[in-house]
């Protein structure tokens, strides 16, 4: 059976090797070629992978010259990070979780009443700083998962290369380092004035 | 001296254009988009990169044999260049018109291979040397083969001179000075009695007037891809195993000329195709009784339409050998060496004598 199938295997190189057989497959050769050459008058579309073209388009030139075109991502890509501040309670969970640390956020406590996030629950503090170093980020993803009031959230915006690196780094807070001192100081302020109240109270009590 | 410079000029347009053909016919049977940026549809890439290269540094190896490795360039692109002055344009414009050109061609031809083996043995480079000499061992070796389908074209034309090739075949044939009684039968058989002298076109070119000199075309254009070291004959520039052959250490403008006379020697080996093979200027539209086609299409001999058309439909000719170089460097892969000697010593040039044998005894039923 091995010895049959060996004459077999044999004979069907031989048969490969012929002249007329090797001028068939150089011209097989130029013919595959030929017809890239005149398929590239199609080009593929930039559709998405939903779109019923997508997996139809095997002929043609397959390059998206990028920065005109591009193929759509999904909506819920998961790639640059975006803190809606107007919704951050600066619980500091995601700066806690986050694996490489690329996440910095300082606090200061409010005074009054600043009023509730878009899904009802109090703000009691400012971030004065909220830092994001994009170039750190390895888009785990845990950070939004953890945070409560889903204000930090992944967005499908995936081409922001920078020219200098500082330029990675997104500043989400939405106060001026002037105002945030001036915050600063009205806590401290307010700090002062509840312990002079609470001192005099204290030696109000001993008196009486 | 005008020819000099117009020639020149011509050469140079031809190279911009082949050089970005090359990139854009490689990236669409790729299936890819080629140079987009530069001009219109990336048009002008190939003019950027010759600016580019002559802003470039002129770098010398500091254990180069410098005088050889400065003059190779220079002399690699003046062989080439020199086989331009015996082409014939059009029915009349030939640069230096000599009775003796395709000897003349294949002998300044040959000086190339001196400037190769001076740039691989200056550069003090192994790529280089081992480039170079691949290069001239491959250069050498298909050339006997080329000269020998050139041969038989001699034989069956029984002249050197290329302008009276370029006139036997065509209907103007009586119109040059020598030939004004010859006849043209088909596939050059005066057995056959059908007399093509005035007929003309594509029934007159030397593949159709003596048949076996197809073959003859078929080796002198494998041949002069090997002789032009393009693929897939292209182990002396190996880009995978020797980084580029012998002009690895070359930069800025002395590298624009070594690419210069690289696609020159291309535009060239097709140009004598096309000159011995395929008709020269002549047009391939016969004249087909009253509907004087031929003649239509060649102009009057010594008129603007006699220079235009001959000048269109020669470098038509050539575009079209040269698409298809360009089209086999992008199908075939590269031959090894033994592969290659095979080819040229076991299979052409055996053929090649053959043909030679034939269109001996073909020439003997032409008259």
């Amino acid at each position: 059976m091995y010895c049959v199938k060996m004459n077999m295997e044999q004979k069907a190189i031989k048969h490969k090797s012929g002249f007329w057989d090797v001028v068939k497959s150089l011209l097989s050769g130029l013919s595959l070629t030929w017809r890239h050459f005149r398929n590239a008058k199609n080009r593929r579309t930039p559709e998405y992978v939903s779109d019923e073209n997508y997996f139809k388009q095997p002929e043609g030139l397959v390059t998206l010259t990028y920065p005109y075109e591009a193929l759509p991502v999904p909506d819920n890509g998961r790639y640059r990070l975006h803190n809606e501040i107007e919704d951050c309670i600066v619980c500091d969970l995601c700066a806690k979780i986050c694996p490489v640390n690329c996440i910095a956020i300082e606090s200061i406590k409010v005074t009054e009443d600043i009023g509730v996030t878009s899904d009802g629950t109090k703000k009691r503090l400012y971030a004065p700083v909220f830092n994001i170093d994009m170039a750190k980020c390895c888009y785990c993803g845990l950070c939004t998962t953890v945070c409560p009031t889903d204000c930090l959230t992944m967005t499908p915006v995936y081409d922001f290369a920078e020219i200098d690196i500082r330029n990675m780094i997104y500043h989400f807070s939405d106060l001026t380092p002037e105002q945030a001192k001036e915050k600063q100081l009205l806590y401290e302020k307010q700090q002062e004035e509840m312990a002079a109240a609470k001192a005099a109270a204290l030696a109000a009590k001993k008196q009486g | 001296m005008l020819a000099f410079v117009l020639t020149l000029v011509l050469l140079l347009g031809i190279v911009i254009v082949l050089a970005y053909a090359e990139r854009k016919v490689a990236a669409f049977m790729q299936d890819r988009l080629g140079p987009t940026e530069a001009g219109p549809y990336g048009s002008l890439q190939s003019v950027l990169d010759v600016l580019k290269l002559l802003q470039k540094e002129d770098i010398v190896p500091a254990a180069a044999d410098k005088s050889l490795f400065k003059l190779a360039p220079i002399l690699i692109f003046a062989a080439v260049f020199a086989g331009f002055a015996v082409i014939p344009f059009t029915p009349d414009l030939v640069p230096a018109g000599i009775g003796i050109g395709v000897f003349y061609l294949l002998a300044i031809i040959s000086l190339d291979v001196v400037g190769l083996l001076m740039a691989g043995w200056g550069s003090n480079n192994k790529y280089a040397m081992l480039g170079a000499m691949r290069s001239v061992a491959q250069i050498v070796s298909y050339e006997i083969p080329a000269g020998l389908a050139i041969l038989s074209v001699v034989m069956i034309c029984q002249s050197l001179d290329f302008q009276e090739i370029s006139y036997q075949q065509g209907a103007l044939m009586n119109q040059f000075p020598g030939l004004e009684y010859e006849i043209n039968w088909l596939f050059g058989l005066e057995a056959l009695g059908i007399n093509t002298t005035t007929i003309g076109g594509i029934t007159t070119w030397n593949i159709f007037r003596a048949p076996m000199l197809l073959v003859a075309f078929v080796i002198y254009f494998i041949a002069s891809l090997a002789e032009s070291n393009r693929a897939p004959f292209d182990i002396p520039e190996a880009e995978s195993e020797l980084v580029a052959g012998f002009h690895v250490e070359y930069s800025g403008f002395r590298f624009a000329v070594l690419f210069l006379a690289e696609y020159s020697m291309m535009v060239l080996v097709c140009l004598v195709a096309v000159i011995l093979f395929l008709g020269s200027w002549n047009t391939p539209l016969p004249n087909i009784g009253p509907v004087s086609l031929a003649y239509w299409t060649t102009g009057t001999v010594g008129s603007v339409s006699g220079i235009l058309w001959g000048g269109f439909w020669l470098l038509s000719k050539t575009f079209v050998l040269l698409f298809l170089q360009l089209q086999i460097r992008w199908t075939y892969p590269r031959l090894r060496v033994d592969q290659l000697m095979h080819l040229c010593w076991k299979v052409l040039t055996p053929i090649a004598l053959g043909v030679v044998l034939i269109a001996g005894i073909w020439r003997l039923l032409m008259i």
